[in-house]
């Protein structure tokens, strides 16, 4: 049942979050999962040869017995999560995104995405281009691979607010939740105070009239700098975030999209399989004559590097992002 | 206790459930199903501890999906499932399916992707730990899983865990998809590659109700270490129609095969048992 656009735009133009400026937290998602594990006994955290890389120390030092080391086997470690979520524990494997989609997707498929009735998370590490490793380190279609997996919500948090509320919000879910992690030192662009995340919600972060953008995980953070550059050109942009992929937010994909002629969608993720392409899914379904403009990783290996480095070789920097976007807007 | 001979009539009941439901279809993995009656009636029947509600205490992690006859078939015997349903093995529409998902009746997990298995056996047997339960918990693999990488890793897993709760019980049928397991990739000496991964390794003859009580008796010591029997089976056991059928991996049959099949194994069955006690 899709709901009214008008009434929709109006919920979200009315619990759009405060937003911060210049500041970060430091492993946000440590701080977290600690306290996850002292509200609830039934937490247990697994790990792959990678607690240090993934900001699960605290957790491991806290609670180490609720702290299972795998070493590295990735299909195991899914696999005795499948077996400790169903026998009543709220399992929480955590690895690098690349390892636990392309490794050990039928893992997470079979032992977690069947059989599992409560809550069961997968923490992916290093999303998209966030490691100067390349190929084999950077998971630019883990969210399209997840995508697929019946049952599976998929979620990308845009900073740490996110990430932090992301995770409780899994961790109350019944069925297995796909969570992408940003660890060290992560900027935090929306106010904690009053936040509200919801599965399966998007968020308006800023409303405007000379175009509309949707954002997920990092992607809404540099869409709202390049927002800020265009703002700063007299264009002032919508800016829609969208950190859960799966259940997508079809209500306020289409308030969106019923408002403008062309959305620009903003991934750290290869554009085929991930946002870019579920927007569209969702706007070709209702029958809008939308265009869709995809930034994020092309069909292509990204480069290795520098976050910054990396952005300006795929043209996601804010500048050029904002640069791309009046450009489409003037063939429009 | 229950006798050799009771579980010997058990077993027997159990087979003539494999070959009634593969009849309707004409086909199924009967000759698992055959080869493992031995082993589910001495679990089921003796060796897996119930509460007192009558309830499983331990477990049985079935790793083999294909091997679901031999399991649907013993819950049959314990009236978990109907023989009208039974009797709709594979077909279109009916929940008894060849390879099932999680959540049926004793199916605790998706077996049917094989070498997963074991893992999730290890999630649950740290799980009892845990929460301090002396569950134990059982899990039945066949020999060709062995060539997964991730039975390895779980191998591994549940001897650093020390789990000795953790009994892994391999359908040794020596048989595959492509042919037989020693010519497909051959994986003997396992005993010894168990024992050197730090498992307690036993080898049975799992069609011999005795040598199988005694293997069982052994792993409840307890141990440290986590329990493997290597379980040799012979495809089709007990219906010498079957035992002799060539593509006895999967078998396709008319119904005169069914029926021979059926009275090969004799009319000791009828009986049902509402519990192991």
């Amino acid at each position: 049942m899709t709901a009214d656009v008008t009434t929709t735009h109006r919920r979200l133009r009315e619990t759009m979050p405060a937003l911060l400026q210049g500041v970060t937290q430091q492993a946000p998602f440590a701080d977290a999962l600690v306290r996850l594990g002292r509200s609830r006994d039934d937490v247990v955290v697994l790990s792959a040869d990678l607690s240090k890389y993934t900001d699960l120390v605290p957790f491991r030092t806290e609670f180490p017995d609720r702290f299972i080391q795998v070493g590295m086997a990735e299909q195991n470690m899914f696999g005795i999560a499948g077996g400790l979520a169903k026998s009543g524990f709220l399992p929480i494997a955590v690895t690098y995104g690349v390892f636990a989609t392309r490794r050990a997707f039928d893992q997470v498929a079979m032992a977690l995405a069947t059989g599992v009735t409560g809550p069961a998370i997968v923490v992916a590490f290093l999303p998209g281009i966030t490691t100067p490793f390349r190929a084999t380190h950077q998971a630019t279609e883990d969210l399209a691979l997840m995508r697929q997996i019946p049952g599976m919500t998929v979620i990308d948090p845009a900073d740490a607010t996110e990430q932090v509320a992301a995770l409780d919000a899994a961790a109350q879910h019944d069925g297995p939740v796909y969570l992408r992690g940003l660890r060290g030192l992560v900027e935090q662009r929306f106010a904690p105070e009053g936040f509200a995340f919801r599965i399966g919600r998007a968020q308006l972060v800023a409303d405007g009239d000379d175009g509309a953008i949707i954002g997920m995980g990092l992607g809404t953070a540099w869409a709202l700098d390049a927002r800020e550059v265009l703002h700063q050109g007299g264009r002032s942009l919508a800016l829609l975030d969208m950190p859960t992929l799966k259940p997508i937010d079809r209500d306020a994909i289409l308030a969106v999209a019923s408002r403008h002629r062309t959305i620009f969608t903003v991934e750290n993720h290869s554009t085929i399989g991930g946002l870019a392409s579920a927007v569209s899914e969702v706007i070709a379904a209702a029958g809008l004559s939308v265009r869709v403009v995809p930034f994020g990783v092309p069909d292509t290996w990204a480069p290795a590097g520098s976050i910054d480095y990396v952005r300006t070789g795929l043209g996601l920097t804010a500048e050029a992002i904002a640069s791309s976007i009046v450009a489409e807007g003037e063939q429009a | 206790m229950t006798t050799d001979e009771e579980l010997s009539r058990i077993a027997t009941s159990i087979r003539r459930r494999c070959v009634t439901m593969c009849r309707g279809r004409g086909q199924g993995y009967v000759g698992q199903g055959l080869a493992l009656a031995d082993l589910m009636a001495s679990l089921y029947f003796d060796e897996m501890r119930r509460d007192p509600t009558g309830a499983l205490h331990d477990r049985f992690i079935l790793s083999t999906g294909h091997s679901a006859i031999a399991l649907y078939a013993t819950l049959g015997e314990l009236g978990e499932y109907a023989d009208e349903e039974l009797a709709t093995y594979g077909m279109d529409a009916s929940r008894i399916e060849e390879s099932p998902l999680a959540g049926l009746p004793g199916f605790h997990i998706t077996g049917g992707s094989l070498g997963q298995g074991l893992s999730q056996a290890v999630g649950f047997a740290l799980g009892d730990r845990l929460r301090g339960s002396d569950a134990r918990t059982f899990c039945l693999i066949s020999d060709g899983e062995l060539q997964e990488g991730q039975i390895w890793e779980a191998i591994m897993s549940a001897a650093h865990y020390r789990l000795g709760s953790l009994v892994l019980l391999i359908d040794n049928n020596r048989m595959q998809a492509d042919g037989d397991t020693a010519e497909v990739m051959g994986i003997e000496p396992i005993p010894d590659k168990l024992a050197a991964f730090g498992f307690a390794a036993q080898r049975v003859d799992a069609n011999n109700l005795p040598a199988l009580r005694a293997a069982l008796e052994a792993t409840r010591a307890q141990s440290d270490r986590p329990h493997g029997i290597v379980c040799d089976t012979l495809p089709g056991k007990g219906v010498p129609t079957i035992e002799a059928y060539e593509k006895v991996h999967y078998v396709r049959a008319g119904d005169d095969v069914w029926a021979q099949a059926l009275a090969e194994i004799g009319s000791t069955a009828g009986v049902r048992h509402a519990s192991a006690e």
